[in-house]
């Protein structure tokens, strides 16, 4: 490729001056585009590198900002988790903190904190899993039924709304909408079943109404993805089968399923990668003293033992513990995803 | 032949129901996602009086507009607002910066050292330090309290580079080889050339970014404590949410500047006020996020 920046370089400056093949160096054609452009010396030597560097100066110059930015603030965080190794404390710094090895694993692992984070953050994921996952699937489906082309687009419109706005908005609709002072939907299940149920304070339905939220504010985005994989289905696929005498059920079933089963693996295979992966914000906002038994997951023990108590080393290896199985989770289902002939998240 | 008549007239009867059932439960679907935004609107026009008697209106009986001149008077939401709108352009500005100027080199097919630097780059992307780390990052460098805090530490993200790089790509580099022989050098091809072949990526990708400035939460409760500098989205949280006794933290309540408990028009108002902001440009996200996320689901 150095030859065609010898040509530019040469067309631009005329003082440039290409270099006459040497001893080391032979002569090469440079073919682009059908022109052959010149015969340009591809010399083998140290100074190479620099020369190249040099004339591309100005690319490696615009890398600059976003390399000082991974540096410092993805790769010195990285470096900075010595401190769920330390009895880190702010005054003597990452250098002076006293080393203590694998103590804080220790008394993670052993202690109770462990299994309730464990318990609580797997039974959210599972719960995802299993009802907000095929959410999106059925909706795309669905959509991709209608005949009303009008019809379809009202509803496009309105399901992808709430995936904009933020879980702030989101968890002050549910307080709205179910507190038990003057919530409407509060009211309305008090009517139906006789008594008062705090949705928002009763552990028991704290899983629940996390999962409806998600499934309310994500599932017309996330038609979005299966829709597309939908477009690209044969059209002659259907009316060969209609011919054939199949009813909307078996077309649906067996052409549309199968059409977008790749995308539907996929996203599974990336949905187990992130189980781990609780949405932080989410579930702090709803969280409060009364369902703290089960609304504790990873993240929010992290922040809570950490950024309010302090405990900066302690909540440094529960974060590490739970990148660590994230990472290997990731890096594990992207290779799934790509044995299925899928591009994976990387 | 008989049978299979009947047969033909029973699947379309099926066919119907399903086609109702389909037709209505998106028409369900559509209403209760839209019927909560409705409500508060609703609710936010309405006197206290209407919101203590019925129980569930859409469209209030007298209009009131004294939720909205209250928040006006207090200021704290209009701020909070203010400073929503600075973070958002100013957050925004920053990450294009950023990405833009990393992914026009890394288009670069014979860019040496590209395939180490993408590595480096995919590495964070499944693995990071985690919270304290970089908490403890943005207190060392005294970002604390300041708006650096919220555009510094997420001022690239990996995924939108890639997508962006992809795009840079795909534009066809006889362009810039021809601009180049008319003596155009690498950063002015960058900016007359391939920033505004471009304009549908960027578009996308600025809106990501502003969406989630906008909608940031965790980043201003993080590294944010000072009120004058208060966004949108903690001023919200506090006027609904610790409004209703159920402080998530544990500490005391505490409601600002408003002093005392917001009545219920007042919550919905500010609720719909951090809202609008985003319905207003909804039909443009609506167009370029859908672009952008099949922009995202090719990758190279």
């Amino acid at each position: 490729m150095e030859q065609i920046d010898y040509c530019y370089d040469y067309n631009k400056n005329a003082t440039i001056s290409v270099k006459l093949p040497s001893k080391n160096g032979t002569f090469k054609n440079a073919e682009m585009e059908g022109h052959i452009i010149m015969a340009v010396n591809v010399k083998k030597s140290k100074g190479k590198t620099l020369q190249y560097m040099r004339r591309n100066f100005w690319l490696y110059f615009m890398l600059l900002p976003g390399a000082l930015f991974f540096v410092i603030f993805k790769y010195i965080p990285m470096f900075g988790i010595i401190v769920a190794f330390q009895d880190f404390n702010p005054f003597q710094g990452f250098f002076g903190s006293p080393f203590v090895g694998l103590t804080h694993f220790k008394n993670f692992f052993t202690g109770s904190d462990f299994w309730d984070l464990f318990k609580n953050t797997l039974s959210l994921s599972v719960l995802n899993l299993i009802f907000y996952f095929p959410a999106p699937i059925i909706a795309a489906l669905f959509l991709n039924e209608l005949r009303s082309v009008t019809y379809k687009r009202v509803v496009q419109t309105l399901i992808y709304v709430p995936h904009f706005v933020s879980y702030v908005i989101v968890a002050s609709l549910t307080y709205t909408l179910f507190n038990i002072n003057d919530g409407i939907i509060h009211e309305f299940l008090r009517l139906i079943t006789g008594k008062s149920i705090d949705v928002l304070s009763s552990p028991e339905y704290f899983r629940p109404l996390i999962i409806g939220q998600s499934i309310w504010k994500e599932t017309g985005y996330g038609t979005i993805i299966f829709l597309a994989a939908l477009s690209g289905v044969d059209m002659e696929l259907y009316q060969a089968a209609k011919v054939d005498g199949a009813g909307r059920w078996r077309l649906m079933w067996h052409i549309t399923l199968p059409a977008i089963r790749s995308t539907i693996i996929v996203m599974l295979i990336l949905r187990v990668g992130t189980i781990l992966n609780t949405g932080f914000e989410q579930i702090f906002l709803m969280r409060n003293d009364l369902n703290r038994s089960v609304s504790e997951v990873f993240d929010t023990f992290v922040y809570t033992k950490g950024i309010t108590q302090g405990q900066y080393s302690y909540s440094s290896a529960v974060g590490l513990f739970k990148s660590l199985v994230s990472t290997v989770m990731i890096i594990g289902t992207n290779w799934l995803a790509k044995k299925f002939g899928e591009s994976g998240l990387y | 032949m008989k049978i299979q008549k009947s047969n033909k007239i029973k699947g379309s009867i099926g066919d119907r129901l399903i086609q109702i059932i389909i037709n209505v439960g998106l028409g369900l679907f559509a209403i209760i996602t839209v019927l909560p935004f409705l409500y508060i609107l609703a609710g936010s026009f309405a006197t206290e009086k209407e919101l203590v008697e019925r129980t569930f209106f859409i469209f209030p009986r007298v209009i009131s507009t004294n939720a909205y001149k209250y928040i006006l008077e207090t200021g704290e939401v209009f701020r909070g607002l203010k400073n929503s709108v600075y973070v958002t352009l100013m957050g925004t500005a920053i990450n294009m910066f950023f990405t833009t100027t990393f992914a026009y080199p890394l288009a670069r097919k014979d860019l040496k050292g590209r395939s180490l630097i993408m590595n480096l780059v995919i590495i964070t992307m499944v693995f990071s330090g985690g919270m304290i780390p970089s908490f403890l990052l943005i207190k060392e460098l005294n970002l604390l309290n300041t708006y650096w805090s919220l555009f510094l530490p997420g001022a690239l993200s990996a995924y939108n580079m890639i997508i962006v790089k992809n795009f840079f790509e795909a534009i066809p580099s006889e362009l810039e080889e021809a601009a180049t022989m008319d003596g155009c050098n690498t950063l002015l091809c960058f900016i007359k050339i391939v920033l505004p072949l471009s304009k549908p990526v960027l578009a996308s990708v600025s809106l990501f970014y502003a969406v989630g400035h906008w909608n940031g939460y965790f980043g201003p409760m993080m590294y944010i404590s000072d009120p004058e500098k208060e966004v949108i989205q903690i001023v919200l949280r506090r006027v609904t949410l610790l409004a209703n006794g159920v402080a998530t933290d544990g500490s005391l309540i505490d409601y600002g500047l408003l002093g005392t408990p917001p009545d219920r028009a007042v919550k919905m108002a500010v609720t719909v006020v951090a809202v609008v902001p985003i319905l207003l440009v909804y039909p443009f996200i609506q167009k370029y996020f859908t672009k952008g996320v099949m922009i995202g689901a090719v990758k190279g």
